[in-house]
């Protein structure tokens, strides 16, 4: 019974980090920008995808293929900055929330067209398929070494974030757009990095997601499942989206664990939402979000 | 709202009217006549998409009040209308109930339902409430596959033909003579709240919900009210459909399914009864088209053949919601209006 919680605990806080990365994503956008992009999933399809051709039938070298995919989505997420969302700037949200999710929907076409909708699995797998055995507890390997590079990627938006001028910058523009232009800082650029940057990580964490499931169109359903995640932390919270990723990690585990057999499997799919759903009638602005107060 | 020269408003009555002159009476009257004469002159497969339109119609209209006149965002419109037609066919099908109490029972439960999940939407907005309702539709998915015999699993429910009376519908023109009837009431209903308390409360919580509550809007009665409302006109939707379809299925009421009715709103026009009725038509007319195109070209191109029906479907769809949002947000209504008012006024600009 314990080997199995400490299964249960360990997949969890890797699964925890990894939707903490992807909150991070979705929150450095809709920090710097007031967008929130629902376009994040299909994101890390493409990343997927594209690293898929890069290895396989490009054959190129492993580090060559992520980099490759890396600049891809960097730069479809630019052109997804500049082309689409440019023009909707003082725009009602309504019109932000159509628009990301009009880009999913031709995101989801466009990789349909491209790739087939096939399943495919990387060729030679990325990371080694051994679990280790640490005392009583089987450790898939995978989950280690994709924790691991997640654990990178959220300490290098840290030191992003803390320690550099564009950081700097970025964490300005998210306070107020007006008062960040009068000091200097280019609001424009800064919304274009944001979306580079997450579209970038995105590439990362959509490989990673591929080597550990498969290159497939499922992997974009993490793209919305995610939100629940960014609902809980705050949507103004990078902290906070980490936390609450490691919060719904365990206790998404937890219950597949425990509630599993008594409804029948599948909880898992909706077992963020469930918690979405409580957070926003109990705690509307989530564990560190920015509480809005409104003047007429 | 021009109206032709001459024509004055003189009292509230009259600035109130939906149909203001006879001119407007004699086209309404001539429309409804060609409407209901319109299966003489069609084949079927041209009717099934007019009875779809009009499911869809009244699915859009209801998300029209609360999305175009509320302003609160609902993205699981296609979960309240999987409640209602999941209703419906329980009913119909455990319990035998007749046509006639089907269509207001799946309402009213559905309205339950939309009113659970815009709770939510008295302590957040924007963003937050675009998720809730995101919730509902992953949640009500889940509760279906899950449900059991209740919800038959991923099989899905096939139920008899409504009868009335001992007149059974099964064609598309019976259908057609039932589904149209619906709309057209449900659709008067629709625009005729928009000018009542309730519509004008709802105006006010769109346009600046404190400033509503300080003006002594109830925010909690009115959001909660639009949620039901939306939610109700989902579930006779959904009830409608799953009667049209002779089986309730979860596959029938997708994310995507949510996602268009949004983008017909944002095509046709939000806030306008006009609008929804041309969003509608040419988001399903577009729809059709593609379907057709596609099927076209994977004869003639067998590479494109299996899942490119499919995501041509959905790029041709979001690109086109995409390009009304960048050059024309007001929607098809709009450029409706300002042809009108270019008519009343020829050959002056102004």
């Amino acid at each position: 019974m314990l080997d199995f919680l400490l299964q249960q605990l360990i997949t969890g806080l890797a699964l925890g980090i990894i939707y903490g990365v992807i909150a991070v994503c979705i929150v450095l956008i809709y920090k710097s920008t007031r967008v929130l992009n629902l376009a994040q999933g299909e994101l890390l399809v493409f990343g997927a995808f594209f690293a898929w051709t890069a290895l396989v039938v490009w054959q190129l070298p492993l580090p060559l293929a992520f980099l490759a995919s890396m600049v891809a989505t960097g730069f479809l997420g630019f052109l997804i900055e500049r082309l689409t969302l440019r023009p909707l700037i003082g725009q009602p949200i309504l019109a932000a929330i159509m628009m990301t999710i009009s880009i999913m929907v031709v995101l989801k076409g466009m990789i349909l067209l491209a790739w087939g909708g096939a399943v495919y699995s990387y060729k030679p797998p990325i990371f080694p398929k051994e679990p280790v055995q640490l005392g009583t507890v089987v450790i898939s390997q995978e989950y280690a070494w994709a924790s691991a590079l997640a654990i990178v990627l959220l300490v290098l938006f840290m030191y992003f974030f803390q320690r550099t001028r564009a950081g700097l910058a970025m964490r300005g523009t998210s306070e107020d757009h007006q008062l960040a232009q009068s000091l200097g800082v280019s609001v424009e650029n800064v919304f274009a990095q944001s979306w580079i940057i997450a579209a970038v990580v995105s590439a990362v964490v959509g490989i990673v997601l591929a080597s550990l499931f498969s290159v497939d169109m499922g992997i974009g359903s993490l793209g919305l499942k995610v939100f629940a995640v960014v609902l809980l932390g705050g949507l103004e919270s990078i902290p906070g989206a980490i936390v609450a990723g490691l919060i719904i990690g365990v206790s998404e585990m937890a219950a597949a664990g425990f509630l599993d057999p008594i409804v029948g499997g599948g909880i898992r799919e909706v077992f963020p939402w469930l918690v979405a759903v409580v957070v926003l009638i109990f705690l509307p602005y989530g564990l560190f979000g920015w509480k809005r107060i409104e003047r007429i | 709202m021009g109206l032709p020269c001459g024509t004055l408003n003189e009292t509230y009555k009259q600035d109130m009217a939906i149909v203001r002159t006879r001119l407007q009476w004699g086209l309404l009257l001539v429309f409804l006549v060609l409407l209901f004469l319109l299966p003489k002159f069609l084949n079927d497969y041209l009717l099934s998409i007019i009875n779809g339109v009009a499911i869809w119609l009244i699915a859009v209209f209801g998300l029209n009040l609360l999305t175009g006149y509320c302003g609160q965002i609902n993205l699981g419109q296609a979960a309240f209308m999987a409640v209602g037609g999941y209703t419906s066919a329980i009913l119909a099908t455990r319990f035998g109930l007749s046509f006639w109490v089907v269509p207001p029972a799946s309402a009213v439960v559905a309205g339950l339902v939309g009113m659970l999940f815009g709770l939510p939407a008295l302590r957040v907005k924007g963003f937050y409430l675009a998720m809730t309702t995101l919730a509902a539709q992953f949640i009500v998915t889940w509760v279906i596959i899950h449900g059991g015999d209740i919800t038959q699993r991923t099989y899905g429910i096939s139920l008899p033909r409504p009868n009335i009376f001992g007149f059974a519908f099964n064609n598309e023109t019976r259908y057609f003579y039932l589904i149209i009837p619906f709309a057209l009431l449900m659709g008067f209903f629709a625009r005729n709240l928009a000018r009542t308390r309730v519509g004008r409360a709802f105006v006010a919580i769109r346009d600046n919900d404190l400033a509503a509550e300080v003006m002594g809007v109830n925010l909690f009665y009115y959001k909660t009210l639009a949620f039901v409302i939306c939610a109700a006109y989902a579930g006779v939707a959904g009830s409608l459909w799953t009667y049209y379809l002779g089986v309730a299925h979860y596959e029938h009421y997708a994310l995507m399914d949510s996602v268009w009715m949004l983008g017909m709103l944002i095509v046709g026009g939000m806030g306008s009864t006009m609008g929804v009725v041309f969003g509608t038509i040419f988001i399903r007319g577009l729809n059709e088209a593609v379907t057709y195109g596609s099927s076209v070209l994977s004869v003639t191109v067998p590479s494109m053949a299996g899942s490119a029906g499919a995501s041509l479907g959905l790029v041709t769809l979001g690109l086109v919601i995409i390009l009304f949002l960048i050059f024309e947000p007001r929607g098809i209504n709009h450029r409706w209006e300002i042809t009108k008012h270019t008519y009343r006024i020829f050959p002056f600009s102004y």
